[in-house]
């Protein structure tokens, strides 16, 4: 695989939440408006970045891969949690209404699947620079899904969208023009299993339309 | 007395920790798909959350506590679960194989299951003694199997439907919790 590749591949192709289903939880809990999101994205870099770099870089030295090898990984998740802790201080210091609003599920970015699954399955038996392209792009990739689910959920269910702070967009004046309220059932757990199973039905719907576009246009190929 | 009644009413109900803390979505949408599964699945996550909330806690108030190292949390605490969850595994091995081959496959899962860690850190940010922490947590885990057991005898029923091809698999699952959720959540308003 190219390098290109290796960036690319986590953003639709091999995406960590729409494709794999990997790292629910959180995707589930913290899509309530667009700043929560964007926040955990950032979190969830940060540690995928770093972990797959260190992870990378202790595996690719024959020496310290052998003596790692037989616990791997508690080692990884060691690192992991590390990693995880500096992010907590970091938002508990600089931001603290995002780390209040986020509250559990920062800590639990240590047993967010992606991470772990990344370690194991790309970072231990590729170089650091693929590794780390890997860790970038799957974040991003992550981040992305994030970032569609919640403004789906924040504009449907409370008419606005937080981009961060007090910048925040307004969209009350569509439902005026509609004569309705913002359906304030999305913005609660309810909205995000209901949210989250739309979208991903809608995505496999597009999904198979290529695919039956795909063979459509083979089957004229040979025909 | 009170409050010790509240708060299991609102850990297996209102707080939910499938439908309305979002804990432990994994194995609910993973192993949910048959009955006995679910249920090997329900108690093995109890049997490991009792023990490694009771674990924690002690750790956390008699040794992170006393040191003021209380940023250590996360990493004690994931360190503490993976061990536990070993354990655990070779004890049941040793003590009793038929519980380990009912529980043995879903026991190295735990590891890496959010309800875990998520309850030990719950106990922890609600200030709760200790008393409170095994009320808490038993309720938590027992709401846990009881959502896993309700959601695999629809799942059962919902893989003979006629759903939507866009719809099969996860999608239909989730549109099926959400419609769950909605009557869980409506149990919040009698405390």
């Amino acid at each position: 695989m190219t390098k290109k590749e290796n960036l690319l591949k986590g953003f639709v192709k091999e995406n960590p939440l729409f494709v794999s289903v990997l790292g629910m939880c959180p995707s589930l809990a913290v899509t309530t408006s667009l700043e929560n999101a964007i926040g955990m994205g950032i979190g969830v870099f940060f540690v995928l970045v770093l972990s797959n770099l260190l992870i990378s870089l202790i595996m690719s030295n024959p020496k310290l891969a052998a003596l790692v090898k037989p616990v791997r990984i508690p080692v990884y998740i060691v690192v992991i949690a590390t990693l995880v802790t500096i992010v907590e201080m970091v938002m508990h210091a600089y931001l603290y209404d995002l780390y209040k609003s986020l509250g559990v599920f920062i800590p639990l970015i240590v047993v967010n699947c992606i991470i772990l699954g990344r370690a194991e399955a790309f970072a231990s038996s590729n170089k650091p620079i693929d590794a780390t392209l890997d860790g970038v792009g799957m974040a991003l990739g992550f981040t992305g899904a994030l970032v569609i689910i919640s403004i789906f959920r924040e504009f449907l269910g409370a008419g606005s969208i937080t981009v961060w702070g007090d910048l925040s967009l307004n969209l009350g004046f569509i439902f005026d023009f509609l004569g309705i309220e913002p359906i304030a059932m999305f913005v609660q757990p309810v909205g995000a299993f209901l949210s989250f199973g739309l979208i991903l039905a809608a995505l496999t719907a597009i999904g198979n339309k290529r695919i039956e576009k795909a063979a459509l246009n083979g089957v004229k190929a040979n025909g | 007395m009170d409050n010790i009644i509240a708060l299991a009413f609102t850990a297996f109900i209102a707080e939910n920790i499938i439908l309305s803390q979002f804990l432990g979505i994994c194995p609910f949408l993973g192993v949910s798909t048959k009955r006995s599964n679910a249920l090997g699945m329900g108690f093995a996550v109890l049997f490991v959350m009792l023990i490694s909330s009771m674990l924690t806690w002690v750790l956390y108030k008699y040794i992170l506590e006393a040191l003021s190292i209380e940023y250590m949390r996360t990493i004690v605490f994931i360190i503490v679960i993976a061990s536990l969850v070993q354990m655990v595994e070779i004890f049941i091995k040793k003590v009793s194989p038929g519980l380990y081959k009912a529980l043995g496959i879903y026991l190295p899962l735990i590891t890496t299951n959010c309800a875990v860690l998520g309850v030990a850190i719950l106990n922890i940010s609600k200030e709760h003694n200790f008393l409170e922490m095994i009320v808490y947590t038993t309720f938590i885990g027992l709401g846990f199997i009881f959502v896993m057991y309700i959601f695999s005898m629809l799942r059962e029923k919902i893989d003979k439907a006629p759903v939507p091809k866009a719809f099969r698999g996860i999608p239909i699952a989730l549109i099926v919790a959400a419609i769950l959720a909605i009557i869980f959540s409506r149990f919040g308003g009698i405390i």
